[in-house]
């Protein structure tokens, strides 16, 4: 494996950890906003006074005796998602596709016993997947009916879109699709496919697994680049939104599309990572500059989208 | 965005003071550079004898007074006598005394020295001119016809001396010098030669140092002052300047013994070469010199031997925050392998490796048990502390059992951070499999050992403890690099993609 020089990547804008921690979240994530970004509850309740459409809310546990009131709660359902509250990296969360006479399904097929997802429930309570080990709560959603549109660039989990908001500009975007390498799991370190999408029109640019560029989706064969995130604007909308609804300046969204509700966002990042940039083949650092050389803006969202999307293309 | 100067102007503070600190302990104090470095000593015991009278005796014996020589401990040993030391302005002096001496005398005296280096004697002030030496009238004419030859062929104090010291002390004298050498030494020559003119000298006494040397006498010398300094001259050997291991015990111009109530009074020295360690012997100095105001050294030795350990603390940080931030390889606990590294130190690398592995290995399997009994997080970390200290427990007696002394030192690894390793390690494994667990585990590893090449380095550990201006200067590197943005070495790898134009 070779490296690169140092300013070969200084050169076409690689945002690197350190500078990413001191210059962008040091100084634009204001420390007592976390809270709205890093609990995922509070996320939830924001954006919903904001309008901003998330997944419905089943239940939230917050006590261990509460516990045994899951069955009952997710009776009427088909599927769930139990996830921590405060959990980061997407540690902590189980879907459950398949509700069978009191078995639970993964999306796998693998079976998770009643007492199981207890203890799963038990450990969020406890703290084990929080940032620091404090003590938490469990939220249960309800599934997320994914767009057939993506059918085919996905191995049995939901795509997300990830996209950077710097002071409200979307500036970067991704698509994150599952592999059987990443268990159905979004996340690029698993061995999820990152595809780069252009920022005006939502089409696929570039694609990566495991940091290196790949073509063609390794479970299905789809050509990647050849996806057009739909509803693309609205997610470009719903992202911008979200900089006046936690006041984060340097952000990351999550957002899924639901066949039947469009967009909806699913978490907010305050640490977003930067295998973003790898999934683009680009770095993220013009843009971050261009949008800190504007003079304070006061722009409406819809202003916002419409200048990102001349000015951030391809 | 604010000014970085007052961080910048911080840093460089924290760097000057630090490094200032640093080289003003090994100048001022001696405090050596290097650990394990040995310093010469001199013990030298001067033996005093006379024979009694039956009446009342006192004796009054110089002392060193050398800047050449510092003394590290003296004593003097003198059964039945009074023992006064009295400083004068440059002259030391020990007297005895006893009210009935009667048949012979020893008194000792005993000293230990370090050379100082200075080996040049400055006079802070011009000395008075000495009276002139009164010639006999026999031998004045040949006295002033040298004086005055000498005086011809010289231009300065120094050549004047230097002249007359050839005129002494060559093979072929002349007649003049002949008859005067009659009557004196040529040592009392030359001073009242030098006295004649109104040239400032005095008489000197030294010994010369030896290893394993016994009844050595003094050696007479004269010091001339010249242009701010005195410069020795040897009229025995008829050479100008200093030996090599000379110690000039008497330089006040007074006599080096007095005897009241005693006879055949005479003095020699008994001489022993010693290399001792050059720390203990600034530590000792500074002792003497109260200089040890506000420093480790007073603490009593456990405390100190505890500050040794707590000291190197920061260098194992330093290495965390480089590997961190510079390289950017991934640890599980951000300071465990700092405090891994502090218990390998006790154990040693290869026994803490095997000790770290077969204790995290034993409580993973049994984690993995605990897992399946759906406990709450604290009860679990709980019980994996107890298993680790019974981990802990049966591997000290096994080793013990099969006689593996090296097996006994486990018990140094804390005990919390262990439990911790585990619980995270085991979440780890379950989340992201074994890889993930091999990668964390082994940077964790490889930082903790590389934490403690660097804390286990003794010139590092000499540092930290005798140089305490050193940590100034990790806390401004550490500064220094919270404050960087670029690269991390490993992100030049991972972003490799994204390096063409």
């Amino acid at each position: 494996m070779e490296f690169a020089w140092p300013w070969e990547l200084r050169q076409n804008g690689v945002l690197n950890m350190n500078q990413r921690n001191i210059d962008y979240i040091g100084r634009y994530n204001p420390r007592k906003f976390y809270k709205r970004v890093d609990d995922k509850l509070i996320t939830k309740q924001l954006a919903l006074a904001n309008d901003i459409a998330v997944p419905d809310l089943i239940a939230v546990v917050r006590e261990q005796h509460e516990i045994a009131h899951i069955p009952e709660r997710i009776s009427s359902r088909s599927g769930f998602v139990v996830k921590p509250a405060k959990g980061s990296g997407g540690k902590g969360i189980i879907v459950i596709t398949k509700v069978d006479n009191g078995r639970y399904f993964k999306p796998s097929g693998h079976e998770i016993s009643l007492s199981e997802l207890n203890r799963h429930v038990s450990n969020i309570l406890s703290g084990l997947f929080s940032l620091g080990g404090k003590p938490d709560v469990a939220i249960i959603e309800g599934l997320i009916e994914f767009d057939p549109v993506f059918e085919g660039y996905s191995h049995e989990g939901v795509p997300d879109i990830r996209l950077i908001v710097f002071k409200g500009f979307p500036v970067m975007g991704m698509l994150r699709l599952s592999t059987a390498a990443s268990d159905g799991k979004a996340n690029l370190h698993q061995g999820a496919v990152g595809v780069g999408v252009d920022i005006a029109s939502g089409k696929g640019l570039h694609a990566v697994q495991f940091d290196r560029q790949i073509e063609f989706h390794p479970d299905t064969g789809k050509k990647l680049t050849d996806i057009i995130v739909p509803h693309w604007e609205s997610l470009l909308h719903t992202a911008s939104s979200a900089y006046e609804m936690c006041e984060m300046g340097y952000l990351g969204t999550d957002m899924v599309l639901d066949q039947s509700k469009g967009p909806l966002l699913l978490e907010l990042n305050a640490r977003p990572g930067l295998a973003i940039q790898i999934a683009n083949g680009k770095g993220i650092l013009p843009r971050l500059k261009h949008v800190e050389a504007m003079s304070s803006h006061s722009m409406t969202v819809a202003e916002r989208v419409a200048y990102v999307k001349t000015h951030f293309t391809g | 965005m604010h000014s970085r100067n007052p961080f910048y102007i911080l840093v460089a503070v924290l760097f000057i003071v630090g490094i200032g600190a640093s080289i003003y302990r090994g100048v001022e104090h001696n405090v050596p550079f290097l650990p394990g470095k040995q310093v010469q000593s001199w013990a030298v015991e001067a033996k005093v004898s006379f024979q009694g009278t039956g009446e009342p005796a006192e004796v009054s014996f110089s002392l060193p007074q050398d800047p050449a020589y510092q003394v590290l401990v003296e004593n003097a040993s003198s059964p039945g006598y009074g023992l006064t030391i009295n400083h004068n302005d440059n002259d030391r002096r020990a007297v005895w005394s006893i009210r009935q001496a009667l048949g012979t005398q020893d008194l000792y005296y005993k000293v230990t020295l370090v050379p100082t280096g200075h080996t040049e004697i400055s006079a802070t002030q011009t000395p008075a001119a000495p009276e002139a030496y009164l010639w006999p009238a026999t031998e004045q004419a040949a006295a002033e016809q040298v004086i005055a030859d000498a005086w011809a062929r010289s231009a300065s104090n120094l050549s004047f001396a230097q002249q007359l010291m050839a005129s002494i002390t060559e093979p072929k004298r002349s007649q003049n010098v002949e008859r005067l050498l009659a009557s004196q030494t040529p040592t009392q020559l030359f001073l009242h030669m030098l006295h004649t003119k109104g040239i400032p000298a005095h008489k000197v006494s030294g010994l010369y140092l030896e290893d394993q040397r016994r009844r050595q006498p003094l050696s007479p010398f004269v010091e001339v002052f010249h242009d701010g300094q005195w410069i020795l001259f040897d009229l025995i050997k008829g050479k100008q300047g200093r030996p090599q291991n000379l110690l000039l015990w008497e330089r006040a111009g007074h006599s080096v013994l007095d005897v009241m109530g005693g006879v055949n009074s005479q003095v020699n020295f008994a001489m022993l070469q010693d290399t001792r360690s050059a720390l203990a012997t600034s530590i000792d100095m500074m002792m003497n010199n109260n200089a040890l105001d506000f420093s480790l050294y007073q603490l009593p030795l456990e405390e100190q031997s505890l500050f040794k350990g707590i000291l190197l603390i920061p260098i194992g940080v330093l290495m965390v925050v480089f590997l961190r931030v510079m390289i950017g390889i991934k640890t599980s606990g951000t300071f465990m392998p700092v405090l891994i590294a502090l218990a390998f130190i006790q154990t040693s690398l290869l026994t803490g490796l095997i000790g770290f592995l077969l204790i995290v290995s034993c409580g993973l399997v049994i984690r993995s048990y605990l897992s399946h009994l759906n406990l709450l997080l604290i009860s679990r970390i709980s019980a994996v502390i107890i298993v680790v200290i019974g981990i802990i427990g049966v591997f000290t007696l096994l080793s013990y059992k099969f006689g593996l002394s090296e097996g006994l030192t486990i018990t140094f690894f804390p005990m919390i951070i262990l439990a911790w390793t585990i619980e995270r390690m085991s979440i780890l494994w379950e989340e992201e499999g074994p890889r993930e667990v091999m990668l964390q585990g082994g940077g964790s590893l490889m930082v903790a050992t590389l934490a403690y090449l660097a804390m286990s380095a003794s010139w590092v550990q000499h540092w930290v403890f005798n140089f305490l201006g050193i940590h100034l200067v990790i806390l401004a590197l550490v500064l220094l690099m919270g404050q960087y943005t670029g690269y991390r070495l490993l992100e030049l790898k991972r972003f490799k993609s994204l390096a063409g134009t």
